[in-house]
């Protein structure tokens, strides 16, 4: 049993002390970050160092705990904090500025950060996503606004995330603010929830148990996802498939633009290398993999888009907009009085 | 003289030390025995009050009673935890108290496994009754694939999972077994007499049992009710797990509020509250437990095998019902581990259904899609390796403490309820303390040793110190004072009579002590949910990331290792109860 003991122990020392081979940029991301393998394995190769990504949770929990250990950071460069979270991170201070030279591409309105502690790589529109097949066969007209979903023929067909602990949740309530103002959107979710919305706690949840059009098959018809989700359907789908399953509502007002950002922890020890690694996320290749890889778009013009996703993705007319600012001030009183309105 | 005789009258001398050497040696004992306390107390300081200290600074630094949203948010948690801790515990009432009454007095076949059964689940991690439920009755699960292929439906019909009701019924698989312990134990100490002549006197069944039994049982009901509520009271994984946004009790919202909302001053307000009523219905509890703790007959009633058709009526369904209600979650989750019953990745194609350990396999890639960034079999080997330093702080730490303890003197007193302070705070409250702690300066730049991955088994440690303790403590005491005094004189060192005496017969204890630290640190959750660095998960972390991620692959690992937690701590519970003395008990 001593032996047994010790051994763990042994072991679990050499486990802490990672193995010393090229040096080790670390990334911490959210859950849903994705990337070609051969894409990473060229800036690997260039640099001669071992990229490890590390994937925290949700995205608001991922940056959560990034300001937590701030002070003892676990990464050298954060990915993943979007529009509706970025003032906390710079409030927080966890980001070194960093003005890349790709930065001159990137059209002006992405860049939030005028001290460029945060730099902006991708963005994508959170709007409804519909079941064509439900929607046919119950002969139903798609809803066009927002305000359609509290009509009693729609009771019951939605499902949304959490916006405590979603960032696609918070987007969207983030839109219903813009279309409601303060305090209509309480009123408007509350009539919502007499509607017989479902609330699940994540991106994942929602699309993949509760929405009735992807392969989990699930009892909502509605379910609040991504501009792009659709294409996604068409080029996983397995068996092929010549249309995709799901539309998005595209109408004015509908959506709200998520543009997401990447960052230098402060206290990296491997500033040059992070540095490297921002500019690899801003330039042409990376951003030609961001579509079919996270669905959504590349902030830089010069990449081009593949064409399963010029053919099946779609932006939005007219996202519903709201000044950072406001969106900081806010935030977390938005989110207690949509948790009390709607969950308790 | 021969050199027993010279040793003899050394003794002899010694034994005739003048007053003032012995008041010197009085002292010197006195201050070993604050040497003893030294290592568990200073560790408790550092690890235990210093964070809960920084919960009450934080909580006074801001007002956050004068803020009505807060209030709210407050009050919501507290009455719903409130809520759902009483309903829990009546149903647990009501399933439990016709089971103590099965065991007590009845025999028939089966009843050793059935009592068995029922007890393995309440030392079994909160994930892995999560998970059982949840391939049972879960979306996934095994009922609800079997009416869809049955009856070919799109979608599952059963909704369990996200209900409160999926709550209710964890609560009670969790804590029925309390009931049939303490009531059943009182059950059989009733002198059946007492109902005899009851029914001889014309009462009938049910005045016997209202107006006679009853009011009899009513102590050990109370205790066991209260005990079950303080449970289901500081519940946090199966709410988290199980129940969904909809629901959140203190524990939910104080890991909301940190790790979510980011509002730490009100998660460090509720922690205050929900230490506030810990300690209340604990405090109540050991009142209640001092008055019942009498006995009531001299031995055991006999069991008998169950005569009248209304008792083996009885019998039948109550056992049935017994085993349905444990087997079949404990079951589903190693036969759902090892079955594949829908898409690996959410294709839409033909699934092929069978047997599979592509989701054990599986556990040892590493995806690069994959929620972490580590093989998932390296989660095991993290719990195995932060389970084994709490084995070793822990029995450190609580080895001098109880060796204080058994001879307690005024110091005594007064420490030992320090000791056990820790079993008031909840897991969540500890991971909070932790964070505020030493995530901050003085102790984040200069000790980065401390917002390492040693965090965890520091928090598992204080878990299970108490415990350790308590188990080491009678093993101690049984040691007669004499046998060490008989060594000494004939000449063992102190050493050598720790070695020789003490450590024998205390090491059973011991290692029961450390399988029970270890079991505790495998499964634990609320601490490490809020500690635990992401690139150095725990398994029970590993598999609630798992269980809401898409797709078959990712449940099926669920399962798997949902599976291999629940082997690991089922030996561990196989044993401790092998090492038990005989004698010692529960609870």
């Amino acid at each position: 049993m001593k032996r047994f003991f010790i051994s763990i122990l042994v072991a679990l020392l050499l486990s802490a002390c990672a193995p010393q081979g090229p040096a080790t940029l670390t990334v911490m991301t959210h859950d849903s970050f994705a990337v070609s393998e051969e894409v990473v394995a060229a800036f690997e190769q260039a640099n001669n160092v071992k990229v490890a990504f590390l994937p925290s949770g949700d995205s608001g929990a991922a940056l959560n705990k990034a300001i937590l250990s701030k002070d003892a950071p676990l990464a050298d460069v954060f990915y993943g904090v979007d529009n509706t979270f970025l003032s906390r991170a710079l409030e927080a201070g966890i980001f070194e500025p960093y003005a890349s030279p790709l930065l001159k591409i990137i059209p002006e309105n992405f860049k939030l950060d005028p001290q460029n502690r945060a730099l902006p790589v991708d963005y994508g529109d959170v709007c409804l996503n519909y079941d064509r097949a439900w929607f046919e066969a119950h002969a139903l007209p798609v809803p066009a606004s927002l305000q359609d979903l509290l009509k009693p023929e729609y009771k019951g067909l939605l499902v949304v995330e959490n916006p405590a602990t979603s960032s696609p949740g918070l987007a969207f309530l983030l839109a219903t603010v813009a279309e409601f103002g303060d305090p209509g959107y309480l009123d408007f979710w509350a009539k919502l929830r007499q509607n017989g919305v479902t609330v699940v706690d994540g991106w994942e949840t929602a699309y993949y148990t509760n929405f009735s059009a992807s392969s989990g098959r699930g009892p909502q018809p509605l379910v609040v996802s991504y501009a792009s989700s659709p294409a996604a359907e068409v080029i996983f789908a397995d068996p092929p498939v010549q249309q995709p399953p799901t539309g998005s509502v595209l109408g004015p007002g509908t959506c709200f633009r998520q543009i997401e950002f990447v960052g230098i922890l402060k206290g990296t020890r491997q500033r040059a290398l992070a540095e490297k690694f921002v500019d690899f996320m801003l330039d042409t290749r990376f951003q030609e993999d961001v579509p079919l890889q996270m669905f959504v778009y590349p902030v830089n013009p010069r990449a081009s888009l593949p064409d399963e996703f010029v053919r099946w993705a779609a932006t939005a007319e007219n996202p519903a907009g709201l000044d950072p600012a406001l969106i900081a001030a806010n935030r977390e009183k938005w989110i207690a009085a949509w948790t009390e309105t709607v969950l308790r | 003289m021969s050199k027993v005789e010279a040793q003899k009258t050394d003794v002899i001398s010694d034994a005739g030390l003048s007053g003032r050497s012995i008041r010197l040696r009085a002292r010197r004992s006195r201050h070993f025995r604050g040497l003893l306390w030294l290592p568990a107390l200073s560790f408790l300081a550092l690890f235990f009050f210093y964070p809960l200290a920084r919960i009450l600074g934080l909580s006074l630094e801001i007002p956050a009673l004068s803020d009505a949203q807060a209030l709210r948010v407050m009050a919501r948690a507290l009455t719903f935890t409130l809520y759902q801790a009483t309903l829990s515990t009546l149903l647990t009432l009501a399933l439990g108290l016709p089971a103590a009454f099965l065991f007590a007095r009845f025999t028939f076949k089966g009843k050793a496994f059935l009592r068995t059964l029922t007890a393995i689940p309440f030392m079994l991690p909160t994930v892995v009754v999560a998970s059982g439920f949840n391939a049972w009755l879960g979306p996934r699960g095994w009922l609800n694939m079997l009416l869809m292929a049955i009856f070919r439906l799109s979608a599952p019909p059963i909704t369990l999972v996200g209900t409160l009701g999926a709550i209710l019924a964890a609560h009670v698989f969790y804590n029925t077994t309390i009931v049939i312990r303490v009531v059943g134990n009182a059950l059989s100490l009733l002198n059946p007499r007492l109902e005899q002549a009851a029914r001889t006197l014309g009462a009938n069944r049910q005045q016997v049992f209202w107006q006679l039994t009853l009011p009899l049982l009513r102590p050990y009901l109370l205790a066991a009710g209260l005990l079950v509520f303080l449970f289901d009271f500081t519940s946090f994984g199966v709410i988290l797990i199980l129940g969904g946004p909809q629901f959140a009790t203190l524990e939910v919202e104080i890991y909301l509020q940190a790790m979510h909302y980011f509002n730490l001053p009100l998660a460090a307000w509720l922690s205050l509250v929900q230490l506030l009523c810990t300690l209340i219905f604990s405090a109540l509890y050991s009142h209640l437990i001092r008055r019942t703790l009498v006995a009531a007959a001299p031995r055991p009633v006999e069991t008998t095998s169950p005569r009248s058709w209304r008792a083996r009526l009885f019998t039948i369904l109550m056992a049935c019902l017994l085993f349905a209600f444990y087997l079949l979650p404990l079951a589903s989750l190693p036969l759902r581990s090892l079955t594949r019953l829908e898409a690996e990745r959410g294709q839409r194609g033909e699934v092929q259904y069978g047997l599979t350990t592509r989701y054990y396999t599986e556990l040892f890639f590493n995806r690069r899609g994959s929620v972490f960034y580590i093989p998932p079999v390296q989660a095991l080997g993290n719990s195995l390796g932060y389970a084994a330093l709490t084995v070793i702080l822990s029995l450190a730490l609580g080895i001098p403490a109880a060796l204080a303890l058994t001879r307690p003197g005024r110091l005594e007193y007064l420490l030992d309820p320090l000791l056990m302070l820790p079993l008031g705070a909840s897991a969540v409250t500890l991971g909070l303390g932790f964070i505020l702690a030493f995530n901050a300066p003085p102790f984040s730049s200069e000790f980065s040793l401390l917002t390492s991955p040693l965090l965890v088994p520091l928090a598992h440690t204080i878990i299970a110190l108490p415990f350790v303790v308590r188990s080491l403590q009678p093993a101690l005491a049984s040691i007669p004072v004499s046998l060490r005094q008989a060594a000494a004189t004939l000449g063992a060192s102190p050493v050598r009579v720790w070695r020789e005496v003490d450590w024998p017969i205390i090491r059973r204890a011991t290692l029961s002590a450390g399988v029970f630290a270890f079991t505790v640190s495998m499964g634990e959750f609320g601490a490490a949910s809020l500690v635990a660095r992401p690139e150095y998960p725990t398994l029970p972390l590993a598999i609630y990331r798992f269980l809401s991620q898409p797709g078959g692959l990712n449940y099926g690992q669920a399962m798997a290792m949902s599976t291999i937690l629940m082997l690991v701590t089922g030996l561990g519970i196989l044993l401790i109860e092998k090492l038990r003395l005989p004698g010692t008990t529960e609870f």
